[in-house]
């Protein structure tokens, strides 16, 4: 493998890593506050529609952008309502928002398009520009790392850079503030924080908020960024994946970003080379692509260190009489 | 058990009456959606016109699931229509299945394969899609200046290799010395719908040189398309013709003309010839889109080549090779 194709391997794992990347911290603030959240497909789906549909209406990928965030949104408060307020099972809350995101996106999609549940292609403004960064140019002709700089790092679209971002962000959030600090808490010993006069509800509904502007993001970045528009279920399972990258990452920001950098880079190879030659040993496609998987059941299964989920996790929050 | 009975009576009472009230036709589109823009869109427009000809109704269901396939042959057979048109090659297991059940009932499987000998009541019709993935595979290669091109399957399944295998022989026939990257979406279904993969896809090809892109893909062929318009270089559609998707920069479609199949089985109603057909080049059951769209892409000099090997594999002088027969490629390894 030579430089250039290592540059195009690695330059096709951020794109695809992206999604993930950004699901990933959205179940990571959800979860870090006691809310498990298997809906991160679902509110992908629904914001990756919204995103491509406002932003075809209008011609402005902005719009899109806020439309998909705000559709996400309310699938969230659906969630939020199930399973903090009415103390639902919060699996099941998650599972049926899949359900309703794939056939409700598709249903307004026909309505609104007569397309078969698709938007129409966008053009022009209606997409996310590839931003190149300052000195790109210049700097391609520099050794190793002009091309890194000029092909790896700079021509991303927005979304990519603001997904890296948030991951010190998230970071600073949780593990420098007192909000942060007191979302933790709320997902490992609510009773405390509730004693100490902070209110449950309020920061869980708090965190689920954030989940849901996060998958607003991934949605968009997925029909507004990478296509150009929207094609029924085309998250393909990016939700599930960004769940299992998020066990893998053990609830740690840092760690989300290695999971989904390596997640998205198997499946870069597996798009690059289909059949994997080590010295006479081939190895599939179908092994790539079920690896997350794997990896995934191997850390749950304890053999790479514990994984320990938050501690109140997946359970309603009952005030002590 | 007596009562499974009267009930059994009940309904097939039912079944008969209402099969001589209306017996119009059905049709069942498979996982890919009624409006992929391709293959079931085909069946679609086919039942629309013949509807619209004839002022005839139809009935139609979009499956959302394998365990549904069953469930719908049943209804609508159950329902009195006739002939029940299904689309897809995951159709015939489950036609195998229902079909002793409805003798007077017609059911036909597009790109299915059902034994006749065993079943007298179904038509299985399948499309010689390495002749017309040939023709393409040969105006790809006149159009590369690159010399390599490439391809974009969906599941990978023999029906997709066959496309491949057909389109690598037409390269390969027109420039001997031509590279074919032959790359397939996933092995679930999930594959016809990941627009996404397809985008990286087409992006690894290109930068491996490619320069002319065939997707056989379903849904995931709108990303390949898509990222072969972003990028500047040609696209290849599939089933449907899908020129107007890209004006510019979709070189020509391979036809399958699924429409004419689902038309010609609706027109011919109850009384439809069973067994199976195979629709060549020499029928038009494939073949490759001209209009508006791509009349620029298109120089004489490719016109004039394809036509040629069409006439050529029409007379059987140019033997096209089909991967399904023996489960291998002369000019592709998978």
């Amino acid at each position: 493998m030579d430089f250039a194709t290592l540059l195009q391997v690695l330059d096709s794992t951020v794109r695809l890593a992206t999604p993930l990347l950004l699901a990933c911290l959205a179940g990571l603030f959800s979860e870090r506050s006691g809310i498990f959240d298997i809906g991160l497909e679902g509110k992908m789906l629904v914001a990756a529609f919204f995103s491509a549909a406002i932003a075809a209406a209008t011609g402005s990928v902005w719009l899109g952008l806020l439309a998909g965030i705000a559709a996400s949104l309310v699938l969230s408060g659906i969630h939020g309502l199930a399973s903090i307020t009415f103390r639902g099972n919060q699996l099941i809350s998650g599972v049926a928002i899949n359900f309703l995101a794939a056939g409700l996106s598709v249903l307004i999609a026909q309505d609104w398009f007569g397309q078969g549940g698709r938007t129409p292609s966008l053009v022009g403004g209606g997409r996310w520009d590839n931003i190149t960064l300052p000195l790109a140019e210049t700097l391609s002709g520099v050794p190793v790392i002009g091309p890194i700089y000029a092909e790896l790092i700079s021509g991303h679209s927005i979304l990519v850079y603001v997904a890296f971002l948030m991951v010190p962000l998230t970071w600073w959030i949780l593990f420098r503030t007192r909000f942060g600090l007191r979302l933790r808490a709320v997902g490992e010993a609510p009773e405390a924080v509730d004693t100490a006069g902070v209110s449950v509800v309020g920061l869980r509904y708090a965190a689920v908020g954030i989940c849901g502007l996060l998958c607003g993001l991934a949605g968009s970045y997925l029909a507004t960024g990478l296509q150009a528009g929207f094609v029924k279920d085309m998250t393909a399972g990016r939700g599930y994946i960004a769940l299992a990258a998020l066990i893998f990452a053990k609830w740690r920001p840092w760690h989300a970003l290695g999971a989904c950098l390596l997640f998205g880079l198997l499946q870069a190879v597996a798009l690059r080379y289909q059949n994997i030659d080590l010295g006479g040993l081939t190895i599939p496609v179908q092994v790539m692509d079920a690896l997350p998987y794997i990896l995934t059941v191997v850390i749950l299964a304890g053999f790479v260190g514990k994984a320990i989920p938050p501690r109140a996790g997946g359970e309603p929050y009952v005030k002590e009489r | 058990m007596n009562f499974t009975k009267t009930l059994l009576g009940a309904s097939a009472a039912l079944a008969l009456s209402a099969g001589a009230a209306l017996a119009d036709p059905a049709l069942i589109y498979d996982l890919g959606g009624k409006f992929d823009k391709s293959f079931n869109e085909a069946a679609f427009n086919g039942a629309q016109r013949w509807a619209e000809e004839t002022g005839g109704s139809y009935r139609d269901i979009e499956l959302q699931s394998e365990a549904q396939r069953e469930q719908a042959l049943r209804r609508f057979a159950e329902a009195g229509f006739n002939p029940i048109v299904t689309t897809g090659f995951s159709m015939s297991t489950p036609i195998d299945n229902v079909a002793a059940d409805y003798p007077d009932t017609k059911f036909v499987t597009i790109d299915g394969f059902v034994d006749p000998e065993a079943h007298p009541n179904v038509k299985s019709i399948l499309f010689a899609e390495h002749q017309g993935s040939y023709l393409v595979g040969m105006m790809a290669a006149m159009a590369s200046e690159t010399g390599t091109v490439s391809f974009v399957g969906g599941m990978d399944i023999p029906l997709i290799r066959k496309f491949a295998c057909g389109y690598a022989q037409g390269a390969k026939a027109v420039n001997p010395e031509i590279e074919v990257i032959s790359n397939m979406t996933g092995t679930t279904p999930a594959a016809w719908n990941d627009p996404v993969k397809g985008s990286e896809l087409t992006k690894a090809q290109i930068s491996q040189g490619s320069d002319v892109v065939f997707a056989a893909a379903g849904g995931t062929g709108i990303g390949v398309l898509q990222t072969a318009a972003d990028e500047g270089i040609l696209s290849i559609g599939v089933d449907s013709n899908q020129n107007y998707l890209h004006p510019g920069s979709v070189l020509t479609s391979m036809l399958k003309r699924v429409d004419v199949a689902t038309y010609d089985a609706m027109q011919a109603g109850a009384d439809l010839e069973t067994g199976v057909e195979v629709l060549t080049l020499a029928e038009d059951g494939v073949g490759y889109a001209m209009d508006e769209h791509n009349a620029d892409l298109v120089t004489e000099e490719m016109r004039t080549a394809v036509e040629e090997a069409k006439a050529s594999i029409v007379a059987g002088e140019t033997e096209v090779h089909d991967y399904t027969s023996d489960d291998s490629c002369p000019a592709l390894t998978f």
